[in-house]
Formats: C-alpha cells, structure tokens, sequence
C-alpha cells in the first residue's frame, strides 16, 4: 500500500541491532531469517554427508558383494534395504528440501523483496526447530531394535504397514513419524514463504519486478502446500496401521494397498518439481548475471512454471503403470506426462534464448547453472521412456529408471545447490570462494557424476532391477561386462564423494580467509546486493525502494551494463 | 523478550492483513488434508456396498445433535468478532469462551457416542467403515482441541484490549473447523 513507503524507514529493529546477543540467541533460537537460512543449510549439508556415505556403503556392496566395506563393515540384506531406503529418504526430504527451498527461501525472500526479515520469524524458527527433531528422529531410527526401515523410500503397503513383514516395527514408524513431522516444518515455512512474497514486498516492487527465483521457490511451496495434505492424511492412516492394527491398506481386510500408492505419488509427483522449481529459479539468476542480459521473456517463464505446476497434480499414476492400474487410465496418464515436458522444454529454451549473443562469463555460479541446463535435459529425455506406459512395463523399476531420476535429481539438490551456495556465498559471509579450487570441484563432480550413472542407464536396459542386494545370484546379471559396470559406477562414486572434500576445504577456508566481496561482487541488480555482506541484523538501515524488473542488464545508453533496483530512475537518461 | 515485529509484518501489499493471509494459506493445506482422506474414503464407500450396513450402526441422533452444537459456536465466534470489530475486547473474550465452551460440549458428546460405540464392538479395528470413522472424526476432534485452546489464548488477550485482530483469525479458523464437520456429518452419519 502507498503508505508504507513513508513510515517504515527508521525505528522497530534499531533496538536489536544495539545490544549484544547471547551466543543461544544468537545462533540456535534465532529468529533472523539468515540465522535460520544457515541453520538449515548446514543441517541439509550434514545430512547430504549422511546420504553419500550410505550410498557410499550399498555401491560397495554392489560391485563388491560379500566383502566388508572399509568405514562400514559387511552390508547385511536388511540393512542394504535400509540404507537405500534411507539415502532416497534422506537426500530428497532432508537435503533438497532444506537446502534448496529452506535455506535460500529464508536467505533470498526478505533480501530480495527489500525486508527486514520474514514475516513471521517466530514460526520461521519453529519450522527449523520441528525440521532439526524430525532430521534427529530419522537417525534414531537407524539405532532402534531391528534397525532402520527398508521398505524403500516410497514405503508402498504391506511392507510398510505391517511389522511382519517389514521386520522394523520402531525403524518404519520413527521414519513414517520423521517424514511427518518434516512435511509440518515445510507447511509452517511455506505459509511463512508465501506470506511474506505476497505482502512484504518494498513499495514499488509489482508482480514482475520480482526476480524469478523468488517466484519459483513461492511456486514450489504453494505446490508443496497443495499436493501434500493427501500424503499426510495416507500417513495419518499409515501410522494407524502400524501401530493401532487398522487395516486400511490390508485387502485381506476391505483395504486398498494401491490406495497408499495413489495418495503418496499425487504429492510424490509435483515434490519433483517442488525442488525443481526453485533450482531452475537459481539458475536463472545465474544466468542472467553472467551473461549480462534480460531474462528473455520474463513472463513467459512464468507462465510456464504456472502450467508446469498445474499439470504436475495430473501425472503421478505414471508411477504405476504396472501396478495393475486400468490400462486406459495408463492412457491418460501417459498423454499427461508427455505434456508436462513441454513448459518444462520450453522453460529450456528460453534460458538459452538468455544465454544467446551474451557476454558470458564462466565463473564457479555459472559453470553449475550451465550444467544443471545440460544434466537435466538428459534427464527429461530419458524420462520420456519412462512415462509412455508401453516402454515403462519394460523399463520399471530398473536401473534405468534409477539413473533417470538421479539425472532429475541430482542436477536438482546438487547442482542447483552448488549453483546457488557459490553465487551467493559473497552475500552469505562477506567473503569470496576460491575460483580455481571452484572449478576444480566443479569438472571433478560433474565428470564423476555421468561415469557414475551413464553405466546404470546401460545396466537398466540390461534389465537389471532395482532393490537386489546381490546379483551373483542371478545368471543373467551377474555376467562379467555387467559386473564390470557396476565397479566402474561405484569407483566414479568414490572419485566424486572424494572431491566434496574440495568443496568444504574451500567452503570453511573462505568463510575465514577468503578475498573480502563487497557488497556487489557480480554486479548484479537485485536488491540483496545493495546492503553489506553479510546483512546487519535488519538487511539495511533504511529499508529500499525498489523502482524496476531484476534483469536490466546491458541497458542500451547506459554507462554501466546493470542497473539495481533501488536505483531511483534517471531522468536525464530517461528524455 | 523481544515483541518488536519486523517491518515486514506490517506491509501488507495485498491489501490483506498478513495474519489472516497466513490463516486462509492455513485452510488451504488443511483442505488437502481432510480432501485427501474424505476422497479415501467415498473411493472405498462406493467401491464396498456392504458398507453402508456397518454405517447403519452410527447414531444420527448425536451426529445431528453435534452439529447443530458446533455450528452454534460458529455463531458465537460470529459475536465475538462483531464484539472485537467494535473494540469491546471484555465482550469478544466472553462470546470466544462461549464458542470455546461449544468445542467442549461436542467433544463431550463425541465421548459419550463412542463409549457405547465401543462398548457394542465397534472399534477401530472392527472393519474399513470403522477405520475411517474413528481416523477421520478423530482427526477433526484434534482440531477442535487445538482450535479451543488457541481460543482460550485469543480470549486472554482480548479480555485486556491485546490484538483484537486475532478474534477474527481464531473465527475463520472455526468456521473451517465447522464445515469439515458438515462434510463428515453426511458422509459417517447420514449415507446409509
């Protein structure tokens, strides 16, 4: 409202700024959106530790069955289940989640909308709290009698619902209760999200003047938001069956198993593009720095990220096509899915129509936004296999389909997230990352990364299935050439887990000793870098205006080739 | 303590105050929530006709009674907001304890209905129709637990002349409380 520009200027948070905090304050029950932004990012970092190293245990396993797995010891069958379970479990619910929409929602939204803080930060900091007991309770479950749950991280019934069966009756309901408990944080923080883009904007910041990854994490929790209420009520009855003795998923007993795979995938297919949305946001960005030019079609993106969220509630029974679903309603579905990829191309296409006849500059940032573009499309286009019901009864529950989501998903929590954590690093700590150990993170990942799952694509169309502890028990997959596969894929896990030990050598040391940024290292215009790095308690002192789009890079007959926001019009240039 | 809000809890570029924003984004994941398990259900319903005999077991009588309780407490929230709007604080806390006194009777109703339900054999376990019976009634008799509590807080405050805006919030809250009700009413109670 036009008021508002008037009154807030000096005043409410001076009075913080100028007493000294206590280090509980301070750091663990903070209500500063960028306190509870690191909070969350180390946290999701910590887990994404967790999550490598199980992997780390279950590749071993697999290319060297039977032996012991140095740092581990011998990979039983149940915890093998375990330990895929609780890598997909973890890297999706507790890594890109917190990292991706947590952390860069809480760090970017009030930065960039020219806030002085979110506005709730009291249940800002419950969500972190509910989401670091959830994240606690997860790693209880690994250490509980009968050990962590196995039933993969979908936890389709009856293997979920029935002790019996599962043989964790503590390790499945501990996860069932983590995962609820984590959807809880992320409803609180998305409220908070949506809330604070909608009302807390500077004065003059309209619709299109926010910056795109603004829109695509807001996007994401309005979709989160939307799509996960089915999934808590099928937990709600999950739990029930578990623990109470319902049968809601027991056919034996008028239940439906098929129904918690319809509840769990209508939200389990729009989370996909709930982490991918804010990603793609980051990387446009990126993108736009680094190549000195307006978004191309700022609209049009988003008018894509509406129709991408929109048809992403009308896919999630590509998920079962072989689970005895109507063959017509496969039809549907298959029809759905092909659709989908056509915003998500386009979205594509438009980052490239960017990147066309810009002055690129391949910093660290722009490096991973360029790679997250290439990866993911490798990833979409497998997907189209995938979601043609025909080639999917083949292709189900493969490698294939393995290595297609972890060309999804990895672009997505990990490239997107090194994306983001190097270009905004400077704002986060005030200082620089080194580009040369950058880079050379950078290529060793990204190279390791295709060796890895370039030979599980191959082993997929081998037919080689998901979920086997051991294939020397099977003739057909345990040929040598296959084998071979599987060593090459587990020795290029170990390459690249070895070289996040550069990103986090390089990552502390900057942090302490890295090249002082400024307040405006990349020349960007968006309002996050107009104040100090780091923010003071409060973003600014008086709090920005903001008078244009976040994209007029190379303004013809402008001196300089970026134009901030809060940089009130010229009105010389303008005659 | 620190009750200094940040200068972002006051814009509202909307139009709309950011609480009552925040509580219609409430509704909307709460929404979801009882769709996804009343769609659960009516899927089952259909798909197993001898349902509807188990339904025949539920007793309209305090369904109804029920309703009619919750949706007078409805209308006291209505008063309290009126009283708030008006800025007579005493009064809105006195029409919120009667709304929060309404909750109590129909989780008082609620016992005495499942008592004897319980006691004829009807428990959760019994059957599917039981199942979500119990889950989903009891799901909505945890809102009302927790919609009467944060009452009993707004009442406080307002019983002083602190942030009468809230008897609103708590209102829409209710009235969303109420109307899952009148979803669940028809479909455990009346569908037989």
């Amino acid at each position: 409202m036009a008021e508002a520009g008037t009154v807030e200027t000096h005043g409410a948070h001076t009075h913080d700024a100028h007493h000294e905090q206590s280090f509980w304050s301070k750091y663990i029950f903070s209500t500063d959106h960028k306190m509870i932004a690191m909070q969350y990012m180390l946290t999701g970092m910590a887990m994404a530790l967790i999550g490598g190293f199980m992997s780390y245990a279950f590749r071993m396993q697999l290319a060297f069955p039977g032996e012991t797995v140095p740092g581990y010891g011998l990979v039983s069958q149940g915890e093998y289940n375990a330990l895929v379970t609780n890598h997909g479990t973890i890297m999706i619910f507790w890594v890109a989640m917190p990292v991706l929409i947590a952390a860069f929602g809480n760090f970017l939204i009030p930065l960039m909308i020219g806030a002085d803080d979110m506005v709730f930060p009291r249940i800002n900091r419950l969500s972190f709290q509910i989401f670091l007991l959830s994240a606690i309770i997860l790693i209880v479950s690994f250490f509980v009698p009968g050990g962590g749950f196995g039933g993969a991280w979908t936890a389709y019934p009856p293997l979920s619902s029935t002790a019996e069966y599962s043989l964790t009756p503590l390790g499945s309901t501990l996860w069932l209760v983590a995962v609820a408990l984590e959807f809880v944080a992320f409803l609180l923080g998305g409220i908070n999200f949506i809330t604070t883009l909608m009302n807390a904007r500077a004065p003059g910041m309209k619709m299109h003047d926010i910056p795109m990854v603004l829109w695509m994490i807001v996007i994401a929790s309005i979709l989160f938001m939307a799509s996960v209420g089915p999934l808590i009520a099928g937990a709600v009855m999950l739990f029930m069956d578990q623990v109470v003795g319902t049968g809601f998923y027991d056919p034996g007993r008028g239940g439906d198993p098929i129904l918690w795979q319809h509840l769990f995938w209508f939200f389990g297919h729009p989370e996909v593009y709930v982490v991918f949305l804010p990603a793609m946001g980051i990387v446009a960005d990126i993108i736009c720095t680094f190549s000195r030019k307006k978004l191309f079609n700022y609209k049009l993106i988003l008018y894509t990220v509406f129709a991408t969220a929109i048809i992403s509630f009308f896919v999630w029974a590509h998920h079962q096509f072989v689970a005895g679903i109507d063959p017509r309603m496969a039809n549907v579905f298959t029809i759905t899915t092909l659709i989908i990829s056509i915003p998500i191309a386009e979205m594509m296409f438009l980052y490239i129509a960017t990147l066309y006849g810009g002055s690129i500059r391949l910093t660290t940032p722009m490096l991973w936004a360029l790679a997250f573009i290439a990866e993911f499309l490798i990833g979409g286009i497998t997907g189209i296999f995938l979601g043609a019901s025909g080639s999917d009864i083949y292709f189900h529950d493969t490698y294939f389909v393995l290595a297609h989501f972890h060309y999804t998903f990895f672009p997505i929590a990990v490239i997107g997230f090194f994306a983001g954590i190097t270009y905004w690093f400077p704002k986060m700590f005030g200082r620089m990352m080194n580009p040369i150990l950058g880079k050379i993170h950078f290529w060793g990942t990204i190279v390791s990364f295709n060796c890895i799952f370039i030979p599980l694509f191959v082993l997929g169309i081998a037919g080689q299935h998901r979920r086997i502890y051991d294939y020397q028990n099977f003739p057909d997959l345990a040929l040598a050439g296959l084998q071979d596969l599987r060593v090459f894929a587990t020795a290029a896990l170990l390459v690249m887990l070895a070289f996040q030990a550069i990103f986090l050598f390089n990552f502390v040391y900057s942090i302490f000793k890295g090249k002082p940024a400024g307040k405006n290292p990349w020349k960007s215009n968006t309002l996050e870098w107009t104040t100090e790095s780091p923010p003071p308690h409060g973003n600014w002192p008086e709090l920005p205006n903001c008078y244009r789009g976040p994209y007029e890079y190379s303004v013809p007959g402008r001196e300089e080739d970026y134009w901030p926001q809060d940089v009130p019009p010229d009105t010389a240039a303008a005659e | 303590m620190s009750t200094t809000r940040p200068i972002a809890t006051t814009r509202s570029a909307t139009g709309i105050p950011t609480g009552k924003l925040a509580v219609w984004w409430v509704i909307v994941s709460e929404i979801v929530i009882f769709g996804g398990l009343l769609a659960s259900y009516v899927m089952h319903r259909i798909g197993h006709p001898e349902w509807a005999e188990y339904a025949s077991h539920t007793n309209t009588w305090f369904g109804g009674a029920n309703t009619f309780v919750l949706l007078t407490s409805s209308l006291f929230a209505v008063l309290a907001h009126h009283a708030a709007e008006h800025g007579d604080g005493k009064k809105a806390a006195k029409w919120l304890l009667g709304t929060c006194a309404g909750g109590l009777t129909f989780l008082c109703i609620k016992a005495v209905e499942w008592t004897g339900e319980i006691q004829h054999g009807y428990t959760i376990t019994a059957n599917g129709f039981w199942h979500f019976y119990y889950t989903a009634a009891g799901l909505h008799a945890l809102h009302v637990i927790a919609g009467c509590i944060i009452m009993l807080i707004i009442a406080r405050q307002a019983w002083k002349g602190e942030e009468l805006h809230r008897v609103e919030l708590i209102g829409i809250y209710w009235h969303f409380v109420d109307i899952v009700w009148i979803f669940l009413f028809p479909l455990l109670y009346i569908a037989k």
